[in-house]
């Protein structure tokens, strides 16, 4: 390698300018932007929002499709919301494998170092999570309108039902930055995600009618908020009234912001 | 008049648990100086400059850099100040030219600003041909190289680099040194912890040594090395096997017992500047065929070995 290091401008001169408020959502904004040109450049990230929900919708169709609903096309209609639901729910726990990541790295005590609101690093990597979100949803939607996907729904209760799940997933993302604060190794967190959102996905109304469920785990999916919240999407996606379960999906949702972000905050003040 | 010092640590203590990491440590440096913190793994280098650079607050004791507390005048503090960790603190997904962007943009620059300062500093690192790239293709001496540079965009006053060269290769060492020479002239306050004596030796005019968490010496590299005692006596046979006939020798004209290196090598500490050519005339005599004979002032891993009884480990080549 042939580099020279002959300075071409004094290194230190008149400081820049800084403004004395910093303004902590400014560099949120900013380091939002680092974690979305992250996104776009990291080959794993960009196929968790793009090709996975092409691939989770395929299968969920033609591989459970016949068999639960009776054909492809009505199964599609059933599952496509609750499966955008899962997908960016999904999405979600990659916020916290993500931070998990940076943390390692050091490039946080960079952040710390610099003249930045502490919260701001988190709030960049939410921010940019949430284009993540989006981006998947959208992606859903789209191939699922590929595959004949057709719902009468108003364009505004369609985005009512994109507001519910970013919201579900903007609230689950504090419970898996906190895990990332207590957990650490980017793999656990990673694998803990998956432990915990598995049954929370699954035993619930996402994918199948919950009638043939045992006494027990219909219990179980009656307040597992996944099925509040699918329900809500599937009811504002079909058309129909969805006021009581967006109600209770957007309580939960709230609730978990309020007790999670806090403590995800904390725990993250609190490691260095 | 009395000028503020850059950094003035004043029983700097840190506990983990029952460990006290650092044990009420004191020390200044003043303006544009290069003050090295030299210490072995585990001496508590790394947490002072954690401390000094407010990413961990202390349990007791005080420090300031440029006169503002670390603990209750921290923004401030880190608006003056630069950091380069142990690790390159670089984000890989990034171009080099983003990194340095980013951090403008986080330093309130307006972005045409950001930009220039980011093309500055790409010139002035010898990055030019791999801003474009990300960070993760880099060599470990180019990502270094941003890191320093990172640390830089804000123009600090005072700059904290921790074990800069780790695991750097010699090339790329010397490519990182020549950079904190350069800061270093350009007047920037420079605190570098290394375990590094030659490191220490090549960059800092002054000196801290840490071992246990307790400063065990400071002063200029030179005041250390005559603290560690006078001159030294070396003398290596050609043949290492006639390496005790040489001590007995060196022995029995200086009157003190030497040290047998592996090599051969015959070292005794001695003040007087006869001893050299007597020894010389005696091993002529005795028919003992020299490799290399001298007298010569102890470096400071003889310092560091005389202060704490453990060797610190050598630059690896």
């Amino acid at each position: 390698m042939t580099t020279t290091l002959e300075p071409t401008a004094p290194v230190v001169g008149k400081a820049p300018a800084r403004r004395r408020v910093p303004s902590t959502l400014r560099h949120g904004a900013a380091l939002a932007r680092r974690g979305i040109v992250k996104t776009i450049h990291s080959p794993e990230a960009l196929i968790d929002v793009t090709l996975q929900p092409v691939i989770f919708l395929l299968l969920f169709v033609y591989v459970f499709g016949g068999a639960i609903a009776g054909n492809s096309a009505d199964y599609l209609h059933f599952a496509l919301p609750g499966v955008l639901l899962q997908t960016v729910v999904f999405a979600s726990a990659g916020t916290g494998v993500g931070l998990a990541e940076d943390l390692k790295t050091g490039i946080f005590d960079r952040f710390r170092s610099l003249p930045i609101s502490r919260a701001a690093p988190l709030l960049g990597a939410i921010g940019a999570d949430l284009v993540r979100y989006l981006t998947a949803g959208v992606i859903m939607l789209a191939f699922g309108f590929v595959l004949g996907y057709r719902t009468s729904a108003s364009p505004l209760a369609v985005l009512a039902a994109f507001g519910l799940v970013v919201a579900f997933a903007f609230a689950l993302c504090w419970v898996f930055t906190a895990l990332a604060m207590v957990v650490r190794e980017p793999r656990s967190v990673q694998g803990l995600s998956a432990t915990i959102m598995l049954p929370l996905t699954f035993a619930s109304s996402v994918f199948v009618p919950t009638a043939t469920m045992p006494g027990w785990l219909q219990g179980f999916v009656a307040v597992n908020p996944v099925s509040r919240s699918a329900d809500a999407v599937r009811a504002l996606l079909d058309g129909a009234p969805a006021g009581g379960a967006a109600a209770i999906s957007l309580l939960t949702s709230a609730v978990v912001v309020v007790i999670f972000a806090p403590l995800a905050v904390a725990l993250y003040r609190r490691r260095t | 008049m009395h000028t503020t010092p850059a950094l003035e640590v004043e029983d700097l203590v840190r506990s983990f648990g029952d460990v006290r990491a650092v044990d009420g440590i004191s020390f200044t440096a003043e303006k544009g100086q290069v003050l090295g913190l030299l210490g072995p793994n585990g001496s508590g280098k790394t947490t002072t400059v954690r401390m000094l650079t407010t990413l961990l607050p202390p349990t007791g004791g005080r420090a300031s850099v440029l006169g503002h507390d670390v603990v209750t005048d921290a923004a401030e503090v880190r608006g003056r100040i630069g950091l380069t960790g142990q690790y390159a603190a670089v984000d890989e997904a990034l171009t080099g030219r983003d990194n340095l962007f980013l951090i403008g943009r986080l330093l309130d620059l307006p972005r045409h600003e950001a930009k220039a300062r980011a093309g500055e500093l790409i010139e002035q690192f010898g990055l030019v041909e791999a801003a474009g790239r990300r960070a993760k293709t880099y060599s470990g001496g180019m990502r270094r190289r941003l890191d320093l540079a990172a640390s830089l965009v804000g123009r600090p006053e005072v700059l904290f680099l921790d074990e800069p060269t780790t695991g750097l290769d010699p090339h790329h060492r010397n490519e990182v040194w020549e950079a904190v020479r350069t800061l270093a002239d350009d007047g920037v306050t420079v605190l570098l912890t290394t375990q590094y004596l030659e490191e220490a030796d090549q960059l800092a005019h002054d000196l801290v040594v840490l071992d246990r968490g307790l400063v065990i010496a400071s002063g200029t590299a030179a005041e250390l090395k005559s603290r560690a005692g006078g001159r030294r006596l070396h003398v290596r046979p050609e043949l290492p096997g006639e390496a005790a006939m040489v001590a007995a020798i060196v022995a029995s004209d200086v009157g003190r017992e030497p040290t047998i290196a592996p090599s051969g090598e015959v070292v005794v500490g001695t003040s007087d500047p006869l001893a050299l050519r007597r020894v010389e005339e005696r091993l002529a005599v005795a028919g003992i065929a020299v490799a290399e004979i001298g007298l010569r002032l102890p470096s400071l891993d003889d310092v560091f070995l005389s202060l704490t009884g453990q060797a610190t480990q050598g630059v690896p080549a």
